[in-house]
């Protein structure tokens, strides 16, 4: 696969440093009691969201679970708008009524974060179905953590894909646990990708079994998500696994006794974002000034975010009993 | 005009939908070249083909998932469960899915589907196969409930079903499947808005709110308390759960001070206990006599033993006798 323009990775870089800053700030605003309710980062694995939902084109979709905020920023989501989503806002991108585990844009083709782990996943395969019978050359992109691998909902969905050759790449994002359970504690395969032979035939002929990607690298989770998507637009599904690591707990607050600060810092060394700056100082010589601009950009971008949402209105009675039904 | 029965007005309404709007499609277990488990879609597959009558996998949540998914998409799907006993794996998809997702996200999606599930007892089908769950889902906002009693609104709330917006659970009294026939005009748009209640028969003494195949029991009660004993019941048929027609509901009660609510599932906490809680709450000085309820037994299930089955449901003769014992008091 062509390596991208330097303008397409500057912008990956763009993104990766944009969520990372906007979810530092979301974790500020959380301790400050300005975010309410649950707030699951995604640091640690920004280069899985962003080099995924780059693989996308603009008409494809991108549906995912509560671990949302990277793949909503990622596919373009206004910060402002999701910034106030997480403060409740009306201005927010569902007015206030999702919060950070249930971010949305019709327009973006985003459906959404869910809070049901994997729920979404037979969703996707609906929406798979949909863009099939009306024929139009759309694939979506559904990605899940490691935990929902072992639901009903996972293997259902799988299974109806390759029944029905639905255009659907299946993303596992695994970060090594659910909630504070690692993958080996909760899965018979070590491999999480390997679940896809059991929908598979021997003449290749259903669910395609993709490759175990590095998930802290986003040039390799760009090159394998653009070639799944290239095998769903004209085969059917297929299902690869990148592998990530969470480097905050699973929520705000979480104790973290399931694993060690040794095991966590080795991660902290071989964060996405680090390894790609270097990757592009060594790629572009005198890069770094234009990196440390991004860098900056970033920081006031998220700033003005949150200067909005909290200037924002609050939602209303009225919001309160809207959207119950269609008229 | 042609009689036909309850499940032909079924299978006459998804066709003609089928015919008008190339959005909506079928999918659920057998649906296709075999025509369903009770035959409600005999003749589809044939005329509309594998793409828009889908036989699925033996998976329920899957069939109401692929279903919200594409509803979402702008499709129109009608998923069949074979059994309303056989709805619950596909209930997070139902309750936390379908019903929340036009809410959640501010207006931004919705989810045009219906949902159609055989329910009730009487025909010995035992645990299993038997189940009123009309409750679960009438407690659910954002889903609409539709229960026909007539081959008539058979086919006229179930087309109005398929071109309303909203996710719309559509239970079939499945013992009225056959046994329920009447006219319904030929060629014709029938259509029965969701919403009204039907007031089927007229009368002074006692009204009788039901739905479903209870709503054919008390139709029957009604004319026997009549003969026998000169009572004459107002009959109300619910026929939408879900928005209830609470006007129509009061306005009888107004008429005749006394109310007799009959359901076929387990009593405690079921769909009646609401509607004789709107009526102490919003009609209580026109109360004559207790609001009563009759209903399916608090057991766990439907037994299968057709004696403890006719035990456990309310049947004609004893919505005639509750009916007397109302007007007595």
């Amino acid at each position: 696969m062509a390596t991208p323009k330097k303008d397409t990775l500057l912008d990956w870089y763009r993104q990766m440093v944009l969520i990372r800053r906007f979810e530092e700030r979301c974790a500020e605003l959380y301790q400050q009691g300005l975010i309410g309710g649950f707030l699951h980062l995604y640091i640690g694995q920004e280069a899985t969201g962003v080099g995924a939902v780059a693989a996308l084109r603009e008409n494809d979709h991108v549906i995912t679970a509560y671990r949302d905020h990277g793949i909503a920023l990622a596919r373009g989501l206004d910060p402002k708008a999701v910034m106030a989503e997480m403060l409740g806002k009306r201005t927010g991108v569902s007015g206030g009524k999702g919060g950070s585990m249930h971010l949305a844009d019709r327009e973006r083709h985003f459906w959404g974060g869910y809070g049901i782990v994997g729920g979404h996943l037979p969703l996707a395969a609906g929406i798979a179905l949909a863009a099939q019978y009306e024929e139009k050359d759309e694939v979506v992109l559904a990605l899940m953590g490691d935990g929902a691998t072992n639901i009903g909902y996972f293997h259902e969905s799988l299974n109806l894909s390759a029944v029905w050759k639905l255009p659907v790449v299946w993303l596992i994002e695994n970060n090594q646990y659910g909630m504070g359970t690692s993958v080996e504690r909760a899965s018979g395969a070590k491999e999480l990708v390997r679940r896809a032979l059991a929908y598979s035939s021997e003449d290749g002929s259903g669910m395609k079994m993709g490759p175990r990607i590095d998930g802290m690298d986003v040039l390799a989770v760009h090159d394998a998500v653009s070639e799944a998507i290239e095998h769903a637009r004209k085969h059917g599904p297929i299902l690869i696994e990148s592998l990530t690591y969470r480097l905050e707990g699973h929520s705000m607050g979480d104790p973290q006794r399931y694993r060690t600060k040794e095991e966590v810092e080795s991660f902290v060394e071989s964060g996405p974002i680090g390894r790609f700056r270097q990757v592009l100082i060594d790629k572009y010589k005198g890069v770094e000034s234009t990196l440390d601009k991004i860098d900056e950009e970033a920081l006031q971008a998220v700033e003005d975010a949150v200067e909005f949402a909290q200037n924002s209105e609050d939602p209303t009675y009225e919001d309160l009993i809207s959207h119950v039904y269609v008229d | 005009m042609p009689e036909i029965t309850l499940i032909e007005g079924l299978r006459q309404a998804m066709d003609e939908e089928m015919a008008r709007d190339d959005r909506v499609f079928i999918t659920g277990e057998d649906v296709g070249p075999r025509g369903g488990v009770f035959r409600a879609t005999v003749g589809l597959f044939d005329k509309y083909g594998a793409d828009r009558v889908i036989d699925s996998p033996l998976a329920e949540l899957s069939i109401v998932a692929i279903g919200i998914g594409a509803a979402m998409a702008g499709m129109h799907p009608i998923c069949e469960i074979q059994f309303a006993d056989y709805i619950f794996p596909a209930f997070n998809q139902i309750v936390n899915e379908a019903a929340l997702i036009h809410y959640r996200t501010g207006g931004d999606w919705h989810c045009p589907m219906v949902i159609r599930a055989p329910y009730g007892g009487g025909i010995g089908g035992g645990l299993y196969h038997s189940q009123s769950v009309e409750a679960f889902f009438a407690h659910a906002p954002g889903l609409k409930v539709v229960i026909p009693s007539t081959a008539y609104d058979a086919k006229g709330l179930l087309k109005a079903a398929i071109r309303d917006p909203n996710p719309v659970m559509f239970f079939e009294p499945k013992k009225g499947y056959r046994l329920i026939r009447g006219e319904v005009p030929d060629g014709e748009d029938v259509l029965v808005p969701i919403g009204p209640a039907n007031v089927t028969r007229q009368g002074t003494d006692v009204t009788v709110y039901a739905y479903g195949m209870m709503h054919h029991y008390a139709l029957q009660a009604a004319q026997t308390v009549a003969a026998q004993d000169g009572i004459e019941c107002e009959v109300v048929d619910i026929r939408t759960l879900v928005p209830l027609d609470k006007e129509t509901v009061i306005a009888s009660f107004k008429k005749t001070g006394k109310a007799l609510i009959v359901y076929e599932d387990n009593r405690f906490l079921g769909y009646g206990a609401e509607i004789a809680a709107i009526l102490s709450d919003e009609a209580f000085e026109y109360m004559d006599g207790p609001i009563r309820r009759l209903a399916g037994l608090d057991v766990p299930g439907v037994p299968f033993a057709h004696t403890m089955q006719d035990l456990f449901m309310p049947s004609p003769e004893k919505i005639a006798s509750a009916i007397r014992d109302l007007a007595a008091y």
